[in-house]
């Protein structure tokens, strides 16, 4: 790790950005050697807010504008293969059609950095926000980080990379922010100077890129024999992330104060009941557990960042103690027991000799709305099922029956 | 640049031997003639299909220089990284090469089909690379199915001569002129049996500044069901009946006949070029003699055209 230094507050310039725009800015600042870029609602202003500044000369970056999603991928796997710093943004749809590829990217080992402005998946067509996108990706061995605001999705940006191009990772990340709730919302962002960024970050140093004068081949065909081998070392390298990325976030905080650990937990301490979820659900959570407290129930928050890999350990040390666990999330997984989060959940709490009960809500998708009362809503179904002692697997809250 | 032969066979080939292709094959061939055509620190970048998986089975590989497969339809897509790249990294002092010639390869399902999209969209954007189409007419990789490229009549597991069928009905498609009406810089079509006109042209083609794209003709006994010594000879015939005519294009409007198809008094017969494989034979049963006659008339319309458009009449 490099050496770094907290920022002195004057240093510090503080701008009111959407979470597309603070990605943009926090692309800039990471001097990114080619950036992939195609339109899609609700991403397209990371593009083009970073095209902006490529126009007028603000960064050193090679800008490719590729006629889709597909060829997106694709060139940064071409661009990362040759050392380069390499970044591009989707959403939904393009990063559907991105799919075969995504996979290309993690096996081949590619640190590539993509920003996914989380939206609902056709049909029917719809451009706003919920997790169906990035879910869907969840097993394709990108790194997977959750943001809840503005700064976090600047802040997770510059750290995706050092966490990427680490020589124990190696692997591509996925930054998630949620489609127009954050991704059009303006707040408040400290953005850092950018001579921190740059020896925060240091240059990339590839390990094995492609080279006229040390010749290699990447991306052969490996059969029976050799597949497998592949694979398992795939796995390990994603199994270490959690380690590395404690490092990341350390030297992060030493710099900014800032840090958000895989998960954060907010009043979870004597809680009962500990609602689950990611992204911006999180912060209406944490308003909901407020007025709840306040009201002397005994409730808390547990906040996903990482969600993959899975940070297993960190979870069931959080909640183990609890009756139980709501789950909020923005997905369904059609015809499965649960949902993506809940059956994560579940299967982490299973060698568990006494476990918290889960409950599993699906919210939000489409972009439906997820006021303090679905979460409440959730909160009270979960002390009845407590109290009877059995819960649904899974059910879906706010939408018409 | 002139060919000298004895200067060829000096260059180090960037394929080795035991690269696990068939037999008679034309591509390693192909790739061969590339190699010796190369003028300086190069990186190639392919599509899935025989020549990757033969020649890369892990832990082997038959490359000898800087080589990487991403999938089936983005050889373009990723060739356009790794050119970006190399020029960003020069510019930030980062990279010990001023240039870096790219080379992509597809086989014709993964160019005329499948990666038809991501090719035009680098030509689109002008990225300065060369494209190469080894063109076999079929997805032999898969076991010989149709693509856009098979000639109508060419018979395969998708476009099976049958009882009412005369295998693949449809002409195929003129992607050398799709390419040039990219208006790109260069366009060429080359045949391995008249390998100096394909190293001159494949060198030319790394020469211009921007998108150049080569069509290769390249048989494939295993999917032609031809004699694996006849492979050189077919791509001989191909070009002596018209069927893969040898010309440039150059930024998308000026046509120049090559010597090998100027020469020519004129065609010889398709029948010459069909009756050499099993993937034709049909075409020789009386059912399907107007048929042939008919493949036969528009390979002299397209001729005649070609000629037009090279100023020959």
């Amino acid at each position: 790790m490099t050496a770094v230094e907290k920022i002195p507050a004057d240093k510090i310039k503080i701008e009111g950005l959407t979470g597309d725009a603070a990605i943009a800015h926090a692309f800039k600042q990471c001097d990114i050697d080619v950036m992939a870029a195609y339109p899609i609602t609700p991403q397209t202003i990371i593009v083009e807010d970073f095209q902006k500044f490529a126009a007028n000369g603000e960064v050193q970056t090679k800008v490719i504008t590729v006629e889709s999603e597909h060829s997106a991928m694709s060139a940064c796997i071409g661009a990362s293969a040759t050392g380069a710093r390499v970044a591009t943004a989707t959403a939904s749809a393009g990063l559907a059609l991105m799919w075969e590829v995504l996979y290309c990217a993690a096996s081949m080992r590619m640190p590539i950095v993509l920003t996914v402005a989380n939206r609902a998946l056709s049909a029917p067509i719809n451009i706003h926000n919920d997790w169906s996108d990035s879910y869907g990706a969840r097993d394709s061995g990108f790194i997977q980080l959750y943001c809840q605001n503005s700064q976090e999705a600047y802040d997770t940006t510059i750290m995706a990379f050092k966490l990427a191009e680490d020589h124990r990772v190696l692997l591509p990340v996925m930054v998630c922010i949620d489609g127009f709730i954050l991704s059009h919302n303006v707040e408040r962002v400290e953005m850092l100077p950018d001579e921190a960024v740059k020896s925060f970050l240091g240059v990339r140093e590839p390990v094995q890129p492609l080279d006229p004068d040390n010749p290699l081949t990447m991306g052969p065909l490996a059969l029976t024999d050799y597949y497998f081998e592949f694979k398992e070392q795939q796995d390990r390298a994603i199994h270490a992330v959690p380690d590395v990325f404690k490092e990341v976030e350390e030297a992060f905080k030493k710099m900014t104060g800032r840090s958000y650990g895989m998960v954060e937990d907010y009043k979870t301490e004597d809680a009962d009941i500990i609602l689950l979820t990611h992204s911006t659900p999180a912060g209406t959570a944490k308003v909901v557990a407020d007025t709840l407290r306040e009201q002397g129930e005994k409730v808390g928050v547990l906040r996903l960042k990482m969600f993959r890999p899975f940070p297993v350990k960190e979870v069931v040390e959080k909640i183990k103690h609890a009756k139980a666990v709501a789950v909020f999330e923005k997905c369904l997984s059609f015809g499965a027991v649960c949902n993506p989060l809940a059956l994560e959940l579940r299967s982490a709490l299973y060698d568990l000799d006494e476990r918290p009960m889960v409950t599993d809500f699906v919210i939000g998708l489409g972009g439906r709305d997820v006021p303090p009362t679905t979460i409440v809503d959730g909160y009270n179904k979960t002390k009845e099922y407590l109290a009877k002692g059995k819960a649904p697997l899974y059910e879906t809250l706010g939408v018409r029956k | 640049m002139t060919v000298k032969l004895k200067e060829m066979l000096q260059k180090p080939q960037i394929l080795s031997s035991g690269h696990r292709m068939c037999a008679g094959c034309a591509a390693p061939t192909i790739i061969k003639l590339v190699g010796m055509a190369l003028r300086g620190p190069t990186v190639f970048c392919n599509a899935t299909g025989c020549l990757e998986v033969a020649t890369t089975i892990y832990p082997y590989t038959a490359w000898k220089v800087p080589w990487i497969h991403v999938a089936f339809e983005n050889a373009s897509a990723v060739a356009s990284g790794v050119i970006e790249a190399y020029k960003a990294m020069a510019e930030k002092g980062r990279s010990k090469f001023e240039h870096v010639d790219v080379v992509a390869i597809g086989g014709d399902g993964g160019t005329f089909d499948i990666g038809f999209g991501s090719l035009s969209g680098a030509l689109e954007r002008g990225h300065d690379f060369v494209y190469l189409v080894y063109d076999n007419g079929a997805y032999q990789n898969t076991g010989i199915q149709r693509s856009g490229a098979t000639l109508p009549g060419q018979e395969t597991t998708t476009s099976w001569a049958g009882t009412v069928e005369p295998g693949k009905r449809q002409k195929k498609k003129p992607l050398a002129e799709i390419v040039a009406a990219h208006r790109i810089p260069y366009v060429a079509t080359v045949a391995p049996y008249y390998y100096r006109d394909f190293i001159t042209k494949f060198r030319k083609a790394l020469e211009v500044e921007g998108p150049a794209f080569v069509h290769a003709h390249s048989s494939c006994p295993r999917g032609w069901r031809s004699d694996t010594s006849k492979s050189i000879e077919l791509s001989k015939l191909a070009v002596e009946t018209g069927l893969h005519p040898l010309y440039e294009v150059i930024d998308g409007t000026k046509y120049v006949m090559s010597g090998p198809s100027k020469r020519l008094k004129e065609l010889k017969p398709v029948d010459e070029y069909f009756k050499l494989q099993g993937q034709f034979k049909h075409l020789f049963t009386p059912q399907w003699e107007d048929f042939r006659k008919e493949i036969q008339e528009w390979v002299y319309q397209d001729w005649e055209l070609l000629r037009k458009k090279c100023g020959l009449d």
